[in-house]
């Protein structure tokens, strides 16, 4: 099974009105030479789970504000104008979820469960459109899973076989989100041969990865 | 103004204890950590997923992928640790972050809190802010006592849209620390140099006059 694979050789994998879910915060640990493939393919209708929108000059923010998107989920918009103006003008809609309660939905999806109760957002809008539950007395917000078609992540090393390793806070959403997709694409900074990674330090295993990119070095 | 953060921010310090694990908000949050006393070692947590948050780098020696929780090149100690979001929220809502620090919009006398939307003006989303307010075991609001109009931001209720339901515990303005408690909101410092009338006069909420009203 030859997972490392040009962008180019991803191309049978998207398709116009799919999910995508796209790892990263703000310009942290975001999969750059992939989104910028990603874009030239001119893709419609897109629904994108993503943490921020981004800065709309660079990174995952640049490919927000380039991208046909239908519907974002997401915490937080406020860094890049170009998503807040499509929101406003309608062309987007944007579904605003507290960030932790983002992160387990996604890790509820990868992990066979059917939701948690969360007390986050009780008494604010975030309760709109959820189940509230009683337990003991206190309410909780019944945050349901949340998975995609294809699921973008950035991690620092993997070997041939999809083992991954990330670097400091570029971790972030990459390793919920490699197991909330039915295709999980993988760019890694540097690709070694398998049993060069320590056995011991690998945070993703190999078993939820399709696809494997290398950064274009120019990025880095 | 920057001397109004920087008292606020100065105020706030004092309430850190040795050994405190700490979340500080965007703004005059961030502040707050240029006056932690140099005798006490606390542990800065930052919802991008870090323990040991330290400085901001210096322009030179960023490094892409140490960020803090607004984005910019930060640093972490010897002693920090680096983990996934899913880890970072757990440390939030299980009551393993002593106290977080946030900026606001509006804070009203029953604790509640916004700081998240202005509906028709600005949308930017709620980030970990919904979290933080709900899961630190002591939430402080800093913020300036009146909107740049003069109209008061400490409010009887708040009427922008909640960011959490009575979760704050202290707020700390350029006038005055209040604090929430369940007979209300009680004023117990007030500014050097400011007369009680007017942090009276200029604050919407109804305040409780503590009988050991101290300066700071």
């Amino acid at each position: 099974m030859q997972k490392v694979v040009e962008p180019k050789e991803l191309d049978h994998i998207f398709k116009d009105d799919m999910s995508i879910m796209i790892g990263g915060f703000l310009n942290c640990g975001t999969a750059e030479t992939v989104l910028e493939y990603v874009n030239e393919l001119d893709l419609k209708n897109l629904t994108i789970i993503v943490n921020d929108a981004g800065f709309n000059q660079k990174s995952k923010g640049k490919f927000l504000a380039n991208a046909n998107i239908n519907k974002m989920i997401t915490s937080h918009i406020g860094t890049n104008p170009d998503i807040g103006k499509k929101m406003n003008s309608g062309e987007i809609e944007v579904e605003l979820i507290p960030q932790g309660n983002l992160v387990e939905q996604i890790r509820c999806k990868g992990s066979g469960l059917g939701g948690v109760l969360t007390p986050i957002g009780i008494g604010t809008k975030a309760e709109k459109g959820n189940k509230v539950m009683e337990v003991d007395g206190k309410k909780y917000i019944l945050a349901t899973p949340l998975g995609a078609d294809v699921a973008i992540i950035k991690a620092w090393r993997a070997d041939q076989s999809g083992n991954l390793i990330y670097r400091y806070s570029a971790r972030n959403f990459n390793p919920i989100m490699a197991m909330a997709a039915d295709t999980v694409i993988v760019e890694a900074e540097e690709v070694v041969k398998n049993g060069e990674l320590d056995n011991n330090n690998i945070e993703t295993s190999n078993i939820f990865i399709d696809y494997i990119v290398e950064t274009d070095s120019s990025l880095l | 103004m920057s001397e109004l953060k920087s008292k606020i921010a100065k105020r706030i310090a004092q309430e850190i204890e040795d050994g405190d694990v700490l979340n500080l908000g965007i703004g005059i949050p961030t502040l707050v950590c240029d006056y932690i006393a140099s005798d006490i070692e606390v542990s800065i947590h930052s919802e991008n997923g870090l323990i040991g948050l330290d400085k901001e780098a210096e322009e030179g020696f960023e490094d892409k992928d140490i960020i803090n929780a607004s984005g910019r090149p930060a640093t972490i100690k010897d002693t920090g640790s680096f983990f996934d979001t899913a880890m970072s929220f757990n440390i939030i809502r299980g009551g393993h972050l002593d106290m977080t620090v946030l900026g606001a919009l509006q804070v009203d006398q029953k604790g509640n809190i916004a700081n998240w939307m202005i509906p028709g003006k600005l949308v930017p989303g709620m980030g970990g802010a919904m979290d933080l307010t709900v899961g630190a075991k002591r939430v402080i609001c800093a913020i300036t006592h009146q909107t740049k109009k003069g109209t008061s931001k400490i409010k009887k209720e708040c009427n922008l849209p909640l960011t959490a339901k009575g979760e704050v515990d202290l707020i700390v303005t350029e006038l005055a620390v209040m604090k929430v408690t369940e007979e209300g909101l009680i004023l117990q410092e007030i500014a050097e140099g400011v007369k009680l009338e007017e942090v009276i006069e200029k604050t919407e909420a109804e305040l409780i006059i503590s009988d050991n009203l101290k300066r700071f």
